[in-house]
């Protein structure tokens, strides 16, 4: 009835995947060890510094405090998993990516993997056409430490990407006047 | 495998179960004995396996178990089941609609990335003393139901909390929901808290509940705090302001009553001088706070 290792089926950055894995494992270690994706950080390992974070089922999770085990029939997004196909053979970036790389979030780089991920789903989950607040910025990054770089590229990252992909709401949808003009 | 073992991991080998009935995870946990731990977000359990600080033989994951994770808001209290993540509760209109402690002292547990995983009820089960949900039951007058292999019942939580990281709850059992009585009527509520950074563990917390008469005069002022004592403790402050207008009323006194009845003990973040000064002046500001919104609450009923 109970079992020290376990078979688990995941979806990890939207690819199926099986593995067989000590129940004492963290998600952390599973992803490290077992998938080879070591884009996750470890920091402290007892859910205070963030860095571990990966999205569950879209929601940010901190891989070091959940059981590998526990993720059977997940789906699971690493800092890997950000980025977009742009169907000719490369990549597009996340907008939070790209704002780090902008507005120079990031020196070591040890913590900016759980930021990103949190962020990404932060700014994913949020209307993109309402301008962001300073508070939803505190409230986005608070959970996350960064030893390095400090606060203030990384505030800024998140609103510069918000402002991008408020521009791209726009794009997106036709501006109210232009919908009044082909009535 | 001592040093053959390429993946060293922390916590300690234990075995694991996921049932999928209450039944199955008290049967697990009868067969198991004293060495088996109930798991639901973990958020404090894993960090304790990590560091070794807890070793249990088996944990019993209780996810995978149907029909706990409901939030039902009725006219008495909200029940919130054993699966509900703080982030639920803390988005739950309706539960903060009929007691707004849940949403205001929810929004103050650790941070998003915890509160998605971390449940309301397990936090309560943990039993720590730091923890808002514990001093919400408290002050709200709560019970959780606690099922056994003899049955379910409820308890009150004078009766569950025995001590940091201790309840009554002994042998086989699950903690099946917590209710936290309704917000009665001409009353108001507050919490705060000071933290080193927001999100992490409080230095020191406060809930209050304040209630007026009909007069708009303070018939009750009672307040929970966090980080304060070995269990969650409610005090009633109600002496230092009866019968006052409740827009005059002498919060500053309450607080002093406050001060007075606590006894927290020092530690590597806060003195216990400083930690009854915080209680003072939080008590002070969530009253005033909890007294201008019962007044609002009764204009506009």
């Amino acid at each position: 009835m109970t079992d020290m290792e376990r078979t688990i089926s995941v979806v990890v950055n939207g690819v199926p995947r099986e593995a067989t894995v000590p129940v004492r494992w963290l998600l952390s270690d599973a992803l490290r060890h077992g998938f080879g994706l070591t884009g996750t950080h470890v920091g402290c390992e007892h859910g205070v510094c963030g860095s571990c974070t990966v999205l569950v089922d879209g929601q940010p999770t901190r891989s070091c405090l959940v059981l590998a085990v526990q993720m059977d029939g997940h789906e699971i997004t690493t800092v890997e998993g950000l980025s977009r196909s742009d169907h000719q053979g490369g990549q597009v970036l996340h907008p939070i990516q790209e704002a780090f790389r902008e507005c120079h979030a990031l020196q070591c780089g040890f913590c900016t993997p759980g930021f990103l991920t949190t962020i990404a789903a932060g700014l994913d989950a949020r209307d993109p056409s309402v301008e962001i607040t300073d508070e939803e910025v505190d409230e986005l990054v608070g959970g996350n430490l960064c030893r390095c770089t400090g606060y203030a590229n990384i505030k800024k990252a998140c609103r510069h990407a918000a402002a991008t992909m408020r521009e791209g709401a726009k794009v997106a949808t036709p501006a109210p006047q232009d919908e009044e003009a082909t009535r | 495998m001592l040093g053959g073992d390429p993946h060293p991991v922390k916590p300690a080998p234990f075995s694991y179960a996921d049932p999928v009935s209450v039944e199955e995870a008290l049967d697990v946990l009868a067969a198991e004995g004293e060495g088996a731990k109930v798991l639901a977000g973990g958020q404090s359990l894993i960090p304790l396996l990590s560091m070794r600080l807890a070793a249990p033989a088996t944990l019993v994951d209780i996810n995978r178990i149907p029909g706990l994770s409901g939030i039902t808001a009725g006219p008495d209290g909200v029940r919130v089941g054993a699966l509900v993540r703080h982030a639920e509760l803390l988005a739950s209109a309706e539960a903060a609609g009929v007691q707004p402690l849940l949403g205001r002292a929810t929004a103050n547990v650790a941070h998003p990335a915890i509160r998605n995983r971390g449940t309301t009820v397990g936090s309560i089960a943990h039993a720590d003393p730091s923890g808002e949900m514990t001093a919400v039951l408290a002050l709200t007058g709560g019970s959780v139901t606690v099922a056994t292999p003899g049955g379910r019942e409820a308890v009150g939580w004078g009766e569950f909390f025995l001590g940091p990281l201790e309840t009554s709850v002994h042998g086989p059992a699950v903690v099946l929901d917590a209710f936290f009585p309704a917000l009665p009527a001409r009353s108001g509520t507050a919490f705060a808290e000071i933290a080193r950074r927001k999100g992490d563990y409080a230095v020191c917390g406060a809930g209050v509940v304040v209630t007026l008469d009909a007069d708009r005069r303070v018939s009750s002022a009672r307040a929970a705090y966090l980080s304060v004592g070995l269990v969650p403790e409610v005090h009633d402050l109600t002496d230092a302001v009866i019968g006052q207008p409740v827009d005059s009323a002498d919060w500053t006194a309450a607080g002093e009553l406050a001060r007075g009845l606590v006894d927290p003990d020092g530690d590597l973040h806060a003195s216990a001088d400083y930690r009854r000064l915080l209680v003072a002046t939080l008590t002070a500001r969530t009253l005033a706070d909890a007294g201008a919104e019962a007044l609002t609450r009764m204009e506009a009923a």
